[in-house]
């Protein structure tokens, strides 16, 4: 299935104002959790079933002596082939048709969440610890089934998040990383043929997040 | 800004220094990436590395409060390299006047200083000027006394090795910056400074935009796309009550704020209407009569008639050379000698600097009337942690407001657009909007000085206010219409091109070009002339053509003046009126006539002898300042140190500390420079998550949760010498207070080699408050702050200030 949408996220156009982050509380109207400051600017400090989309911050020296301060606005693959859904057995987890949207359902409460967990090679599925269902990103199903661009994208300031049909999607990233490697030779397009929200990293992608290209 | 916001795309190089643009302004980077795809170099120059500096090409820093130093090298490097913009520079600066004899520069004084007032006597920076009263020149440029020589002369003490002393800046990176910046000072390229509270926030804050402006010139980047001195503006319509007076030395439209000499109209008109002998200059300000007497029809209406000055006696007046800033009114506040204070759109117990004094301050009024849309610091300043609520006798009145999407209005935005907003929905409550709370105090202080009387009535009595609809209630676009004035009586007068044209008796006047100095005309804000015409409202357009393509949308609501996008564009043309750069024309003198933008102006290029005019209309001999004799604290910037500073001596001369500076002298008002107890730099800023003090935005749970609590930011070296982690509980001090809050220990600051010593520098940003989330202490970053301000504005030196800072 390699129709319907995809999400580019172009962190080099990235500067971590993180209105997507807001976007996607507002728009699925999750609530606040309680933070405190850990010593980053990212908060809440992971993902969580209130929280499925999140600007991660890492900032360190590179080999050359500069500094760098790397913004990873993470979020669920949309994988073609889910490995989350490995585990499923009926509708715990769907993938859908035209969009290639992957949802949890409220059924996902009867599925193993370690196995589900494990599963996914990005480390997004949480659990709500009372209900045990699990919570992610649904690519803003409700609004693109909807002729609506997800909230996140159409929040973006700069550029940095793009939603289209999955084709011009992929010719855009390959355009943006052909640029991108003029100057940054590890400029790459994060597993592009696996995923439907692909990520455009400058440099390696460990230097972003942990999980950024997967486990 | 002299550009606007889309104009960012327009750029070859983007200098974003004094600004955190991607964190305080996130929508620049719309247009900066633009830029940038389009082949922009963007430079990043800051104490600390910030989001901004993450997405930039080339990032360095530099030590708070040096950048006049930093910028002087540049003006050397253009000079000393010859990469000025030799036909630019020539024509339309004042490179080739010659300064009066006068004027002299030593070790870190200019001429004229009186050291027991603290002043100087600008006069001692006139320029020579010819029997006629025409500014001398040597369109040679050699004259050793001519503004270019003088600027060659003065900056030459800026060398990389000099700079990098103090601004502890690596020379490489240094002639980096210069090499990359100045490579715009050619015909066919652009280069646009993009500053903001990084910038004003010093005791020198504004002789270092002039340090940029005379880069812009040399390098002939201002008038053009993609170029120009863009300041981001704080707030979303701080422009726009900037342009309505918010300051204390100007009325409506920039004009002056009356002084206690000026006692007649007559007096005043004199005292601030530019004269000139230069036969080619417009000098747009000799209008002021225009714009003054049309002001005065707007407050008084009909009560202002010639045989009175048009009501000018009941403006209030300033005392001479006195400033009546925050800074100013919080001292006197102290003193004990304000009884009460309306304060609205701030939060000074969170916002303002040295909160302890504030906090005194305040609780030496008797009554306080705070307008805003929840509780804050100021309103509940009586509960403030450390004091006693039942020993301060202040009455405080919280008054609801409405927030910004429950009311009318106009907004303006950092690119002089003024788009009309409509209301989305009614306020909650009792909430009213701030034109509404204006509204019901002026009905009622008319009122009672109509009942009861009392001193000096005919300001109020006599105030001309009309702007309410049929039930009484605050109309804004009367207000609106208003600021754009209107025709007093029926009038035939000629249009520019001489025809006769006529006007009836509340005609809205179609541009400020037809405003009089008679009483025949009246208009709340000259600037604002052409917003709200016959036509209709202009800041309601929503027009999407760009018929230039340079993304001016000249359709899309309106901007001042005269819905011009770029100020003084006649500059983005050689002198015969063809643009410098043809592939971004701004402008053409085209048959006779100027095509593209609104032009600064209907008359010729210069190089009609006869009817050209200079492009530096606001000047009054049309050529911009290179040498700028008309700031407080001397013609050329020169690097001092803040005022509470590291080192206690000035590398680059004896004069240590800004000489022009006013110093308060409270017990509360102190002081720790070179003191060993407070041996590292500081400076605050703002954050993406919270807006300004955190007032409004601390409410906001989302907001609350992505950025929860106080912290500092310090580099690993640092954390190491003071036995910090990162995450660690620290408390800040500084000679005037303390706050507790998260080390944040990161890469992204450095320590500077200065003067031969490392100097450590933390930062924190100053969006939190006791008040919510809730807390005994008190997390206001300005406990740290001095009150001391800019020569020339009094803005508080909120960046540069000495602490220490400890595990707790």
């Amino acid at each position: 299935m390699s129709k319907g949408f995809s999400i580019l996220v172009d962190t080099s156009k990235c500067t971590a104002c993180r209105g997507c982050q807001m976007a996607c509380k507002q728009w699925n109207q999750l609530p606040a959790t309680q933070t405190k400051n850990w010593g980053s600017y990212q908060n809440p400090k992971d993902l969580s079933s209130e929280t499925w989309k999140l600007v991660r911050f890492a900032d360190g020296t590179g080999a050359d002596g500069k500094v760098y301060w790397n913004f990873f606005s993470d979020q669920c693959r949309h994988c073609l082939s889910p490995g989350c859904m490995s585990v499923a057995e009926k509708e715990e987890i769907v993938q859908d048709e035209k969009t290639g949207a992957v949802l949890f359902t409220p059924k996902t409460k009867d599925l193993d969440f370690k196995a589900t967990l494990e599963g996914c090679p990005f480390h997004i599925p949480r659990q709500d610890a009372k209900s045990k269902v699990m919570f992610k990103c649904t690519m803003c199903f409700d609004r693109i089934s909807h002729n609506q661009i997800p909230a996140c994208v159409k929040t973006c300031p700069t550029g940095s998040l793009v939603f289209g049909e999955r084709g011009k999607i992929l010719e855009l990233a390959k355009k943006r990383v052909e640029e991108l490697k003029k100057t940054y030779p590890k400029a790459a397009a994060l597993n592009a043929d696996d995923v439907r929200v692909i990520f455009i990293v400058k440099d390696d992608p460990k230097k972003y997040y942990q999980f950024a290209a997967g486990k | 800004m002299t550009n606007h916001w889309v104009d960012l795309k327009n750029s070859d190089c983007l200098l974003i220094m004094g600004s955190n643009a991607a964190e305080n302004h996130p929508i620049s980077m719309k247009w900066v990436m633009k830029a940038k795809e389009n082949g922009a170099t963007v430079i990043s120059v800051d104490p600390r590395f910030t989001r901004t500096s993450a997405v930039a090409d080339f990032y360095t820093a530099l030590r708070s409060g040096t950048d006049i130093a930093f910028l002087g090298g540049m003006i050397r490097y253009i000079l000393e390299t010859n990469k000025y913009f030799k036909e630019y520079v020539e024509n339309y600066t004042n490179a080739s006047y010659i300064v009066g004899e006068k004027y002299d520069f030593k070790d870190g004084l200019f001429a004229g200083y009186d050291p027991k007032a603290g002043k100087y006597d600008m006069g001692s920076w006139a320029f020579k000027k010819d029997d006629k009263g025409v500014p001398v020149k040597d369109p040679t440029c050699k004259d050793p006394r001519c503004v270019l020589q003088l600027l060659k002369k003065h900056y030459s003490r800026y060398t990389p090795e000099k700079v990098s002393e103090i601004t502890g800046t690596p020379v490489a990176d240094l002639l980096k910056v210069y090499e990359l910046y100045s490579a715009t000072g050619v015909k066919d390229k652009a280069g646009s400074v993009l500053y903001a509270l990084g910038w004003t926030h010093h005791t020198y804050g504004s002789q270092i935009i002039r340090t940029s402006a005379i880069i812009q010139l040399l390098l002939g980047n201002i008038g053009i796309a993609g170029g120009g001195i863009n300041a981001l503006r704080g707030q979303p319509n701080v422009q726009g009550s900037t342009d309505g007076a918010l300051l204390f030395h100007l009325i409506p439209g920039y004009l002056k704020v009356p002084r206690t000499s000026q006692q007649t109209l007559e007096a005043y008109l004199k005292a601030y209407t530019p004269t000139t002998a230069e036969a080619q200059s417009v000098n747009w300000w000799s209008n002021t009569p225009k714009y003054t007497v049309s002001l005065l029809k707007s407050f008084y209406g009909e009560k202002a008639v010639k045989e009175n000055d048009f009501g000018y006696a009941w403006l209030p007046k300033a005392d001479d050379g006195q400033t009546y800033s925050w800074l100013d009114m919080c001292d006197v506040m102290y003193q004990g000698k304000i009884k009460g204070m309306f304060v609205w759109s701030q939060n000074p117990a969170g916002s303002h600097p040295n909160t302890n004094k504030t906090l005194k301050a305040l609780s030496n009024l008797e009554w306080l009337v705070h307008a805003n849309i929840f509780n804050n610091e100021t309103a509940s300043f009586w509960h403030s942690p450390g004091l006693d609520p039942k020993k301060i006798k202040t009455e405080v009145f919280l008054l609801p407001a409405a927030c910004s999407v429950e009311r009318d209005g106009s907004l303006t935005n950092s690119g002089r657009l003024v788009q009309w907003r409509y209301k989305a929905v009614d306020p909650p409550g009792d909430a009213l909007a701030d034109g509404e709370m204006v509204n019901r105090l002026i009905k009622k202080l008319k009122d009672l000085y109509q009942k009861e009387g009392g001193k000096c009535p005919e300001p109020i009595l006599n105030l001309k206010w009309d702007y309410v609809d049929d039930r009484g209630r605050f109309d804004p676009q009367k207000m609106a219409k208003e600021a754009n004035g209107f025709f007093q009586k029926d009038v035939t007068i000629k249009d520019p091109t001489g025809k006769d044209i006529s006007f009836k008796k509340g005609d809205l006047v179609p541009t400020f070009g037809f405003l009089q100095a008679d009483g025949s005309t009246s208009c709340g804000n000259w600037l604002f002339c052409a917003s709200y015409t016959n036509a209709g409202n202009m800041m309601a357009r929503r027009g999407k053509e760009d018929p230039t393509g340079l993304g001016l949308f000249p359709n899309w609501a309106w901007c001042w003046p005269v819905n011009r996008r770029v100020l003084y564009n006649r500059a983005s043309c050689d002198p015969s009126g063809q643009p410098w750069n043809p592939k971004r024309p701004l402008l053409k003198w085209e048959a006779g006539k100027w095509v593209g933008d609104v032009p600064d102006g209907p008359w010729p290029p210069m190089s009609d002898k006869e009817k050209g005019k200079l492009p530096y209309i606001m000047k009054p001999d049309g050529r911009a300042f290179l040498f700028g004799p008309g700031m407080v604290d001397g013609p050329f910037p020169e690097h001092y140190e803040p005022y509470e500073n590291p080192l206690g001596k000035n590398p680059m001369s004896k004069q240590v500390i800004n000489p022009a500076i006013k110093i308060f002298t409270s017990d509360m008002d102190k002081v720790a420079s070179a003191d060993p107890k407070y041996p590292i730099v500081c400076s605050t800023n703002t954050i993406t998550e919270h807006w300004c003090s955190g007032s409004m935005t601390r409410w906001q749970p989302w907001l609350l949760e992505a950025q929860p609590e106080l912290f500092v930011e310090m580099s690993p070296q640092l954390a190491k010498e003071i036995k910090v982690n990162n995450g660690d509980r620290v408390k800040v001090s500084s000679i005037r207070g303390e706050v507790e809050c998260v080390a944040m220990v990161t890469p992204r600051l450095r320590p500077f080699k200065v003067a031969g010593k490392v100097l450590h520098q933390v930062a924190l940003p100053f969006a939190f408050g006791w008040l919510m989330p809730k807390s005994d202490k008190n997390y206001s970053t300005n406990q740290l702050t001095p009150a001391v301000g800019d020569a020339n504005t009094m803005c508080p030196e909120y960046k540069g200030f000495m602490v220490n800072v400890k595990k707790v």
